[in-house]
């Protein structure tokens, strides 16, 4: 805890060049949230048709309206899968990405490379991946969120389901409360430097060569999963309770 | 120049350099040579700043390196070049961007001026073919030669090679041990290099320290080192078949005349 505490003092801090940081800041962007759209996309379209057609049919007493599919297929996209379960699930693609990327460099000296020029290489490596998924994963959340419902929507359409796509709309609007949005969007901002900085730290930390980068990439994805549920029971505690 | 006092370090309780005190000039190279596993490698990080010392000095034209502020040692490290064993070229960048990096980073030079630095050092290191392509796609000589084109690209006062010929064949060892020393002399730089092959004491041995078991144990250049009567040093160095044939040769030639 110590170790990672004093790696995020020496990473976010002023850039040693403001115009090199915002080059890498865009790589980064481009590299681990604009790759990871398909797969936000992909998952997002499947998983919102799948509850979409689950919630109906559970949902088999006539006393329960049909809109209420859409209404509570909104709630959980909206509430938890967007935010948390994409986190999740992006925490594998992207956390074990940058821990093996650093981790490589590390094991090949490229890190000490920085440090012998006098490069401040916590701060050059790891601010801009930092920075960058703050800035993009909120961006595939939305996407998230929109893919879902459309998911959803997409479902409502099949006969087998009982749906109707006019009921689905209907719910998707009843009782829509702005700030789930807002709550999902700060959420995965946490979870955004929870997934950079613990892979980041993990990345950097690695001795020896590729069998502990091996090692450090699934440590790297494990702990960002945790911390993301923890986070995920602690941001839900203080925003809707 | 470089000096060295009485450095001493140990890891775990286990004493890895025993007070070494050593020398390194401006416009020479200077090798530091041994078995493996003699704390050749510890010295070196130890003279860059990787790691520090137990106890000891560490003077940079007179700057002592240990006493150093964090802001001072990194104007220290700008006026050094590294050459890493394994080159440690970033993976991510183009040849020429990996020379323009420490540039980019650190000189104030316009993007053009920049952009034609880093190009005359590729040039300097015959490697102009090779500025857009990869680390990936070039061989280990020519990795060898972007990464001295990085380190020389900021024109240091210090260049500091680890093993610069390991893996590379005797030719390509040669040809990197004369550009190492070329720019040694254009530059005239302190140049430290640390190696255990003989080519390269051989070549470029301007000064050499033989370290055994964490001790130096010699130092010379390359004419005494083979007249050199120091038991360890003559082990170390005739330890091959090959050089043990040519000096049995030498004596069998010398005795008849």
């Amino acid at each position: 805890m110590g170790e990672y505490v004093l790696l995020m003092k020496k990473s976010i801090t002023f850039p040693d060049r403001w115009s090199m940081f915002f080059k890498q800041l865009i790589k980064e962007i481009y590299k681990l949230g604009v790759d990871s759209l398909w797969i936000v996309i992909i998952i997002s379209a499947f998983i919102g048709t799948v509850i979409a057609i689950q919630i109906s049919l559970n949902i088999s007493s006539p006393l329960i309206p049909k809109f209420t599919i859409g209404y509570t297929t909104r709630e959980i996209i909206l509430l938890e899968f967007s935010s948390s379960i994409m986190c999740l699930i992006l925490a594998g693609k992207v956390g074990s990405n940058i821990a093996s990327e650093i981790g490589t460099m590390r094991v090949t000296e490229q890190i000490d490379a920085m440090e012998i020029m006098g490069v401040n290489s916590a701060n050059f490596l790891i601010l801009p991946k930092i920075i960058g998924m703050m800035v993009f994963i909120p961006v595939l959340v939305i996407f998230s969120m929109f893919i879902g419902i459309l998911g959803g929507i997409a479902a409502s359409y099949s006969t087998s389901t009982g749906m109707t796509p006019a009921s689905f709309e209907f719910g998707l609007q009843f009782y829509f409360t702005q700030f789930y949005v807002w709550y999902s969007i700060i959420k995965s901002i946490v979870y955004a430097f929870l997934i950079s900085s613990i892979a980041s730290y993990f990345g950097y930390n690695v001795k020896g060569g590729a069998l502990e980068v091996g090692k450090a990439s699934t440590n790297a994805v494990v702990m960002s999963s945790i911390m993301i549920l923890l986070a995920d029971v602690i941001l839900t505690h203080i925003m809707l309770t | 120049m470089i000096e060295v006092k009485n450095i001493i370090k140990s890891f775990d309780g286990r004493v890895v350099l025993n007070n070494i005190s050593a020398i390194f000039e401006d416009g020479k190279t200077n090798l530091i040579i041994g078995r493996s596993g003699s704390g050749k490698t510890v010295l070196i990080k130890d003279i860059i700043g990787l790691i520090r010392p137990d106890s000891g000095e560490i003077l940079y034209d007179g700057r002592d390196l240990i006493s150093m502020s964090k802001k001072e040692l990194n104007k220290l490290r700008r006026e050094m070049g590294m050459l890493f064993q394994g080159s440690a070229l970033f993976d991510s960048m183009t040849v020429l961007e990996n020379v323009m990096f420490p540039l980019d980073m650190f000189s104030n030079a316009s993007a053009a001026e920049r952009r034609k630095r880093a190009q005359f050092c590729l040039d300097r290191v015959n490697l102009s073919d090779a500025e857009d392509l990869y680390p990936s796609e070039i061989s280990g000589g020519m990795m060898k030669r972007a990464a001295i084109a990085r380190a020389i690209a900021l024109n240091p006062k210090y260049l500091f090679c680890d093993e610069p010929n390991s893996g590379l064949d005797p030719k390509t060892s040669l040809l990197i041990d004369d550009l190492i020393h070329d720019i040694t002399v254009e530059y005239n730089m302190t140049t430290v290099i640390n190696t255990h092959d003989m080519n390269s004491v051989m070549n470029i041995g301007d000064n050499i320290i033989f370290i055994r078991e964490g001790v130096k144990e010699w130092q010379g250049n390359k004419e005494e080192v083979i007249t050199s009567r120091n038991k360890a040093l003559n082990d170390f160095i005739f330890a091959s078949d090959l050089a043990k044939k040519v000096r049995e040769v030498e004596e069998k030639e010398s005795k008849h005349g």
